[in-house]
């Protein structure tokens, strides 16, 4: 090898060659785990041969002994199986797997200190050896030899044999991805430095395109013009220089499952789509620790043992998929496996366990909230904790990494199906889109990742549109509140907008939304991020600065930070959450609403089961007949009250066209409602928060999020006609019921409808009060819920049975599925029958059914 | 602050030390010239809503974003008049250039060790903190900022 060179030189050669030779170490893991699974793939193995025997080549080149032995007895291994002397089994790729770890590791001493180190490898040595002589009597070495001489010229001036190789060779070259002809290696350092000469130059473009505008001058337009288009070429071809393909970081995963796999008994394959999806390499760095993670849960916990898989008929081989793809400007990372996917119960349960969930809170979860748990800190459901992961272990680290580089991470989970976690990743942290706003005359920037949308409130209504629910500013948005958060307040900034319009802009933070009020919406722009100085890092609310166009600074919000320092996200909500969740327990009950508007009131709501139907009657069709108004309806009149005049004097001439009518039906008798809007239909948990009748309201009630008035339909029926309850009035005739419910509402709601059909009602919360009530007024019959604290209706006869002057009251139960008769009472009959004929009464039956489903 | 000096020195020639100066109120600073990038006009600031208050805001220095601190609420010193901007010393430290303002810019001076001495005991603390010592000039006293306690003071 005629070759000389001075030390520098040789330095430089050394230093080639660790490079190149941890290169191919990469692709050496790869393909002898694929060669694993197709050991007759010849191409394969002869790319693995060649790579061992490119390492050999170069290391007796270069005087490293060491590394020259062990690879030539990997080479002579190998070359059997080239020869097909030897078939390959899993102990032998182990072996040849361990070579390259060795391998490695002399590298890295190499690297260090310049030697291969102290570290002997001659037991793998023999090993290597006695694998290839095996049963074969050929003599090995000199196969080897053979080999060698056999192989392609190697060591021009730059040891690339395998280039050399593929001239000599061209069908091999073929099964080789990528051969790296013209390129060159370049320092990364150097490109990010030239990274920021263009984030500069892309500054200075705008400021002179901004300078150029305002000027009148063609040749100084045209000039710019151009320097814009080579600005953004160059821009674009420095991010590419910076752009690395995924694959990267997905090389040595085959081999890390492969590990784990042979570590844990199991059988997986791994999938890869999409290698050549590229990421900024910045990106790919930071995704590389969190990718591995994920990819050893799935193994260690996704994927079953291959007896329970076939058991579960699945096959034995356990498939990891990788899915990278471009989506929107962003890049989506998939990790999947077919494996037992997530129990959403049993991860609550342990959530409940580690103390990170309360159980009330637990009840309420749905199965998407449950599976998010283990993102929580300090969460893990692994039964046995393994030394490889226990899921759940660091996938907070994993979500905390991922979002520190603007991306997202979502989980998706079947039972027995297998679980898929998906990575959104923006493509680059250099240059990102951004929305600038202004608050308090500054100009700060919102990274678009974190938008969801824009609101403007026009006009004086603006202002009225943010309400407030404690002190705290509430936006209803799409029936949902949204916290309100000041950006002038979190700044301490005077607030400059004029008027009343108000712009809200809609952002994502974690799992938590929350609106952000700024004086001024600007545009968006492409954004050069620059960090902040160390001295600024304290500040939470920033994530960076950036130069505008006209070269001032501005400040890039952190959208995190600046929920945290309002209040709209972290501990104060919480504790929130905490304290409803007790009120909710305290008080619960479901029902089915309707909910709608009526002039200043927002938000009416008065049970379902109450509603006949709802109509809508064009405004001409209202018919005036002396004081009060009517429609005709299905041949009959129907009269209609304004809840609006009642509530608030507004004249129905205010009232849409045509006109929202609720229908109030007792089977003969009809009313309407007229109302302003029907808003929505409620069926779920709702807490009274007030019960404080006042004017035509029983009291108010959190629905949906949101405060909501209940409307005394009763009073409002009584009120309208003389005539509505007069009927059920002489089928109650004045009898007394005892109601017992736990909740005050069911109650209110059971005495409106007695009422209505002519029953005195007394209400009881609990067995100890529904014993007073009866000692203070006695009852003609006893109407009593499953709910009734402590045990019911049945611990509840039995107190009664034991006082004669209450044995002969019949008590009925209201259950899920309708009322029961518990106990005729001693020779009452006659009083059972006769309640029972008055519940039978159309409103006040449907009513005790549907108090008895909704608590379901 | 023994090998901080043995830097200047081998850095500058002279046996002398040469300091950039400047004026905060009725004070008379110096500082290592080797320590200063460069000296500019006024320049646009953003502030930084939530920053110490010494912190004036960020400004574009060709393209790198400086913070810039304002000396004279630094020192405690009243606020500087309406109408005569600040100049900037931008100095090089660990954690990237930042920008002092003062209110104007004197001579780069050579001086002799000889007439160093340490920080006069009945000097305000707000000053005595930032500075390493004092230069006994013929008609005036030259108080020696120390960069790394000034930022450190600043910022806290």
């Amino acid at each position: 090898m005629p070759i000389h060179w001075d030390m520098d030189d040789d330095q430089e050669v050394v230093r080639e060659f660790l490079v190149e030779s941890n290169e191919n170490l990469a692709r050496l893991d790869q393909d002898m785990v694929a060669l694993e699974s197709r050991p007759q793939d010849g191409d394969l193995l002869a790319s693995v041969f060649r790579t061992i025997h490119t390492i050999k080549g170069t290391c007796g080149f270069l005087g490293f002994m060491k590394l020259e032995k062990i690879s030539h007895q990997a080479e002579s291994l190998l070359s059997q199986l080239r020869e097909g002397k030897r078939r390959l089994d899993p102990a032998m790729v182990s072996l040849i797997l361990e070579t390259v770890d060795a391998t490695r590791k002399v590298l890295s001493s190499i690297e260090a200190n310049g030697s291969e180190g102290g570290e002997s490898f001659e037991g793998l040595e023999e090993r290597l050896r006695q694998a290839a002589e095996g049963k074969g009597t050929e003599d090995v070495s000199c196969a080897a030899r053979n080999t060698v001489a056999s192989a392609p010229a190697q060591g021009e001036e730059t040891p690339k044999p395998e280039d050399g190789g593929s001239e000599e060779r061209p069908s091999e070259a073929t099964s080789k991805p990528g051969a790296a002809e013209g390129n060159i290696r370049v320092g990364v350092g150097l490109l990010d430095k030239l990274m920021d000469l263009v984030g500069e130059l892309v500054l200075v473009r705008n400021q002179i395109l901004q300078f150029t505008a305002e000027r009148d001058d063609l040749t100084l337009g045209g000039t710019s013009q151009r320097l814009n288009l080579i600005t953004t070429e160059l821009q674009e071809g420095v991010m590419k220089t910076r752009m690395q393909p995924i694959g990267v970081i997905w090389n040595k995963l085959p081999r890390v499952v492969r590990d784990l796999a042979v570590g844990l008994g199991k059988q997986i394959r791994i999938e890869m789509d999409g290698a050549g999806t590229e990421l900024d390499r910045t990106i790919i760095e930071a995704i590389k620790d969190p990718l591995v993670h994920l990819v050893r849960n799935a193994c260690d916990h996704g994927v079953e043992r291959s007896e329970i898989r076939l058991q579960q008929g699945k096959p034995a081989q356990g498939t990891l998929t990788l899915r990278a793809y471009h989506e929107g400007g962003q890049v989506n990372i998939e990790i999947g496996d077919d494996g037992a996917g997530i129990d959403a119960v049993r991860v609550k349960q342990k959530a409940i366990e580690k103390g990170i969930l309360l159980p009330e809170v637990a009840q309420r979860m749905n199965e998407r909230e449950a599976i998010n748990l283990i993102f929580r800190p300090g969460f893990t459901t692994a039964g046995a904790l393994s030394n490889i992961s226990g899921r759940g272990v660091g996938m907070d680290v994993v979500k905390t990494h991922i979002e520190k580089i603007g991306g997202t991470v979502e989980v998706s989970s079947r039972v027995g199906e297998g679980t898929t976690v998906k990575l959104k990743i923006p493509l680059t942290l250099a240059i990102i889109p951004g929305l600038v706003v202004s608050s308090g005359g500054e100009r700060f920037v919102i990274p678009q990742v974190s938008l969801l949308e824009l609101i403007h409130l026009e006009g004086d209504a603006g202002a009225r549109r943010i309400e407030h629910v404690h002190g705290t500013p509430v936006y209803r948005r799409r029936g949902k509140l949204l916290p309100i958060a000041y950006l002038n307040r979190v700044l301490s900034l005077e607030r400059t907008a004029r008027g009343d319009a108000v712009s809200i802009v809609v952002l994502q933070a974690d799992d938590r939304q929350y609106g952000l009020v700024v004086d001024g919406i600007n545009d968006t722009q492409e954004i050069v991020v620059k960090p902040l100085g160390k001295q600024l890092k304290g500040l939470s609310l920033y994530a960076g600065a950036t130069i505008m166009g006209d070269g001032r600074v501005a400040l890039i919000l952190d959208v995190h930070g600046i929920g945290q320092a309002s209040g709209v996200l972290g501990e104060t909500q919480e504790q929130v959450r905490g304290a409803t969740a007790e009120a909710e327990l305290a008080q619960q009950d479901q029902q089915r609403l309707l909910l709608f508007r009526s002039g200043a009131h927002e938000r009416i709501a008065i049970p379902l089961s109450l509603v006949g139907r709802l109509e809508e009657f064009p405004r001409t069709s209202i018919e005036h007949a002396g004081d009060t108004i009517a429609v005709q309806y299905r041949a009959r009149i129907l009269p209609l009250i304004v809840l609006r005049e009642l509530l608030e004097s507004a004249g129905v001439e205010a009232l849409p066209d045509p006109v929202p009518v609720i229908v109030f039906d007792d089977g003969e008798r009809q009313l309407g409602l007229v109302v302003d809007q029907i808003v929505d239909i409620a069926e779920q948990t709702i807490t009274i928060r007030q019960k404080a009748k006042r004017g035509w309201f029983l009291g108010s009630a959190v629905v949906n999020g949101r405060v909501t008035d209940f409307l005394d339909v009763e009073a409002l029926l009584r009120s309208a006609e003389v005539g509505w309850s007069q009927k059920a009035h002489a089928a109650g005739s004045g009898k007394a019921v005892l109601v017992g419910d736990r909740s005050a509402f069911t109650r209110g709601l059971m005495r409106g409808a007695l009422e209505m059909s002519g029953y005195a009602v007394r209400e009881a919360g609990d067995l100890e009060e529904a014993m007073r009530r009866l000692e203070e007024h006695g009852a003609d019959a006893v109407l009593v819920s499953e709910n009734l604290p402590p045990d019911g209706a049945g611990a509840l006869t039995e107190a009664m049975r034991r006082r004669a002057e209450w044995s002969s009251i019949p008590v009925m139960e209201m259950t899920a599925q309708g009322e029961r008769l518990v106990d005729e009472g001693g020779g009452g009959g006659k009083n059972v029958l006769s309640f029972l004929d008055s519940l039978s009464e159309r409103s006040g039956a449907e009513l005790v059914t549907a108090a008895g489903e909704g608590r379901r | 602050m023994a090998t901080e000096r043995a830097r200047t020195h081998s850095g500058a020639t002279q046996l002398s030390d040469r300091f950039s100066t400047f004026y905060v109120d009725e004070m008379f600073f110096g500082i290592d010239v080797l320590r200063v990038q460069e000296v500019l006009h006024h320049q646009p600031m953003t502030r930084v809503p939530k920053a110490p208050e010494v912190i004036e805001g960020l400004m574009n220095l060709r393209g790198q974003i400086v913070m810039a601190i304002d000396m004279r609420r630094l020192l405690l010193l009243p606020k500087r008049a309406s109408g005569s901007p600040p100049m900037n010393v931008v100095i090089r430290t660990d954690a990237g250039a930042m920008s002092l303002l003062v209110d104007e810019i004197g001579d780069v001076l050579e001086l002799e060790e000889t007439a160093f001495e340490p920080p006069p005991v009945n000097l305000e603390a707000s000053a005595r903190k930032l500075i390493r010592g004092v230069f006994k000039l013929e008609e005036k006293l030259l108080l020696v900022l120390d960069p790394e306690r000034t930022i450190e003071s600043a910022i806290g």
